[in-house]
């Protein structure tokens, strides 16, 4: 055991020389290993960007409320059996709650309605279109947490009474209003004014597809008595333990059924989604980008490891008749072998240190210039990039080390 | 002169019998040893001569657990050296015998002190007790000022010297010289010379291969190998055994 390790701190020693007395050579090679560390780890600090920003909007959703919607939140192949389904309404919301409230021990909490439609939104000579109209209760909050910029929610006074408040989202604010604060003024929707009374704070994209902040939500009466025709209905429940999120699902669906009075013969015909089925299914498609981008840019180390085995079989050749002098003086193969291992892995871990400074840089570097790129430096990656390393090290090493730890000593000493 | 005293040959340490090594070229068989008997005592001091290519650094080479023959049997120090693996002939090496080379093979970069400290390191010896015994082997061969000098930096005498240090070290049985002083002059041969002979006064066993016999001359015992096979050998008595001390004294008086 203490053989080995002075064979170890010597093998490092020896390392260490042999890139020091091979300077020009050593960083040619571990050039390959730098660029290779480079590509992964940009693309992982891209990959830990996106795992990121799935999970914050995923976070929108709540990982605490069921959502009672006519689609399910998946892709679904008989398209036609959902499209013909009865319409959730929000007046399921009323005999909802009264059976929670009636159940002891209920694993739900409350149910909310919601209401939406997509319409532009108007303010003097400024207009937003494509912005998502949404009629909901006060209790709206308890589904769905986000700050306020400035300014309030409606509170229950104004939701029952369907006075024409609303609160925008920060794009809608900052397009309308982009000098002065909004609070107050009234701003118009399908020629209604609505007058501000708070502005969410910026809530980024939804998977970067759409804005979540293009958004004015009020109380749900003032919303059915202008735009109640084409609009879309869904109820939100919020579940007391998530971690009993399967019963609360079973509750819940034995209420609707019968709110909606359906009999027993008869399949659900309505969907209840969470974030966490919508996870698992986009999941596989987020992991399989990021098996891709570890891929491509994983090809790139393989060349530099390929470098490093090369150059390790040339210092093997090279230095046959030191193999055989110390194989004379009692080297055994181990020894051997553990020398030129510790060669091409110091040859890489100097690559995978200098590759990982060069991509702290440029990921703090493009982190200033593009805010919204996803990109994540963290310590994990550091750590993992350098295991990444050592593993490069040994695996371009064996090769070259394992030929030097079987070359017959004869041979090697007699070798020109 | 000191050098013509023999000292007492101790217990046989190396028993080697009918050695055949045959090296396999395309087609052709090279039988490089083709049967040698030989049986060495610590103590000795043995100089093998022949002609090129008769097979003396191929029995050196054996002798020294580097190789293994082809045939025969071979016993060091009464183990059977033909039936070790790589790591035992490894240890062997290591433990019990100092090799010397024509070309010195020390390691470039590295400076006589740890030149000489790697058997050390092979044999598992910490750093303290190694940097202290390296260098009283170095003090011991007469370069106690130039332990920090690189190879490059030695005259061919000294970086001998630092080779036979490297040999010593480990304190093995025995020392193995092929063709030590090849590389240098005859001064220089000469006082490398008197370093062995110093050693064998000291105690130790040496088997030297020399082509020129004004070095051959300096060892006690004579083996004189020709087409891999022993043509003489002025210390074999017959394989009977060895002859009492006294009877061996009165032999080697009558060279
Ligand atoms: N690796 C090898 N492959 C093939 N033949 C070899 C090998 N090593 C030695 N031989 C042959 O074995 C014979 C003995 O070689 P060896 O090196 O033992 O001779 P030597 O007596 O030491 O000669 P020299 O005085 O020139 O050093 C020679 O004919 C040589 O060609
Ligand atoms: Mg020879």
């Amino acid at each position: 055991m203490k053989r080995f390790a002075y064979e170890l701190t010597e093998s490092w020693k020896i390392a260490v020389a042999q890139m020091r007395s091979n300077k020009t050579r050593s960083t040619l090679t571990a050039l390959g290993v730098i660029i290779g560390i480079v590509a992964v780890t940009l693309m992982g600090t891209a990959i830990a960007g996106i795992q990121i920003g799935f999970d914050k909007s995923m976070a929108v959703f709540g990982d605490d409320v069921l959502y009672v919607e006519q689609w399910p939140w998946k892709p679904v192949d008989d398209w036609w059996n959902y499209r013909d389904r009865k319409k959730i309404k929000t007046e399921y919301a009323e005999p909802i709650n009264r059976i929670i409230a009636a159940t002891p021990n209920s694993n739900l909490v409350e149910a909310v309605p919601t209401s939406s439609l997509i319409r532009s939104v108007k303010y003097a000579d400024n207009e937003v279109s494509n912005v998502l109209i949404r009629g909901t209760v006060s209790d709206y909050l308890i589904t769905s947490t986000f700050d306020f910029k400035e300014g309030r929610f409606f509170n229950e006074l104004e939701s029952r009474g369907g006075a024409n408040v609303c609160v925008i989202g920060y794009d809608v604010a900052d397009a309308l209003f982009p000098s002065d604060s909004p609070i107050e003024k009234s701003v118009l929707i399908n020629g209604q004014p609505f007058k501000v009374i708070g502005v969410i704070a910026r809530q980024g994209t939804f998977l970067g597809l759409f804005s979540l902040d293009a958004i004015v939500v009020m109380p749900l009466p003032a919303f059915q008595k202008y735009f109640s025709a084409k609009s879309d209905s869904d109820i939100l429940v919020k579940v007391k333990d998530k971690t009993r999120l399967a019963e609360a699902r079973d509750e819940l669906t034995g209420i609707i059924r019968r709110v909606r009075a359906l009999p027993p013969e008869k399949k659900d015909d309505f969907s209840i989604n969470e974030q966490q089925a919508l996870k698992s299914t986009l999941d596989p498609i987020k992991n399989s980008i990021a098996i891709a981008g570890l891929f491509i840019t994983g090809l790139s180390l393989f060349v530099g490891a390929i470098g490093i085995m090369n150059i390790t079989f040339v210092s093997v050749k090279e230095r046959t008749r030191e193999i055989g002098t110390r194989k004379a003086l009692g080297a055994r193969r181990r020894t051997i072998l553990l020398q030129f291992l510790i060669e091409s892995t110091a040859l890489c871990l100097l690559g995978g240190f200098i590759g990982l400074t060069v991509a702290y840089f440029t990921c703090t570097g493009i982190g200033k210039a593009f805010p919204s790129f996803p990109i994540h430096f963290s310590l994990g990656l550091v750590f993992v990039s350098m295991i990444v390393s050592i593993l490069t090290g040994l695996f371009s090493g064996f090769a070259p080390a394992w030929t030097a730890s079987r070359l017959d000593p004869v041979a090697a000493l007699r070798y020109e | 002169m000191s050098s013509n005293h023999v000292r007492q040959a101790g217990p046989i340490m190396i028993d080697i019998e009918n050695i055949t090594k045959d090296y396999v070229m395309g087609e052709e068989i090279v039988h490089a040893l083709r049967g040698v008997s030989l049986q060495i005592r610590s103590n000795e001091y043995i100089a093998v001569m022949g002609p090129s290519g008769s097979g003396k650094s191929t029995l050196m080479n054996m002798l020294g657990c580097l190789d293994t023959p082809t045939s025969g049997r071979y016993e060091f120090n009464g183990r059977n050296v033909s039936a070790m693996n790589d790591d035992e002939l490894a240890a062997i090496r290591n433990r019990e015998i100092g090799f010397v080379f024509q070309t010195f093979n020390l390691l470039p970069r590295a400076d006589s002190l740890r030149n000489v400290e790697l058997p050390l390191i092979y044999a598992g010896i910490d750093p303290e007790t190694r940097r202290e015994r390296a260098a009283r082997v170095l003090q011991d061969v007469g370069l106690g000022d130039r332990l920090d000098h690189k190879p490059n930096e030695l005259s061919g005498g000294q970086r001998q010297r630092v080779a036979i240090a490297r040999a010593l070290v480990n304190d093995p049985s025995i020392i193995l010289a092929d063709e030590p002083t090849g590389n240098l002059d005859s001064k220089t041969g000469e006082e490398i010379m008197a370093l062995f002979e110093n050693l064998y006064q000291r105690g130790h066993t040496i088997i030297l291969v020399t082509h020129e016999a004004n070095i051959a001359r300096h060892a006690r015992r004579t083996v004189h190998l020709r087409d891999g096979l022993i043509e003489s050998d002025d210390g074999d008595f017959g394989g009977i055994g060895i002859l009492p001390m006294e009877d061996r004294l009165e032999a080697d008086a009558t060279l």
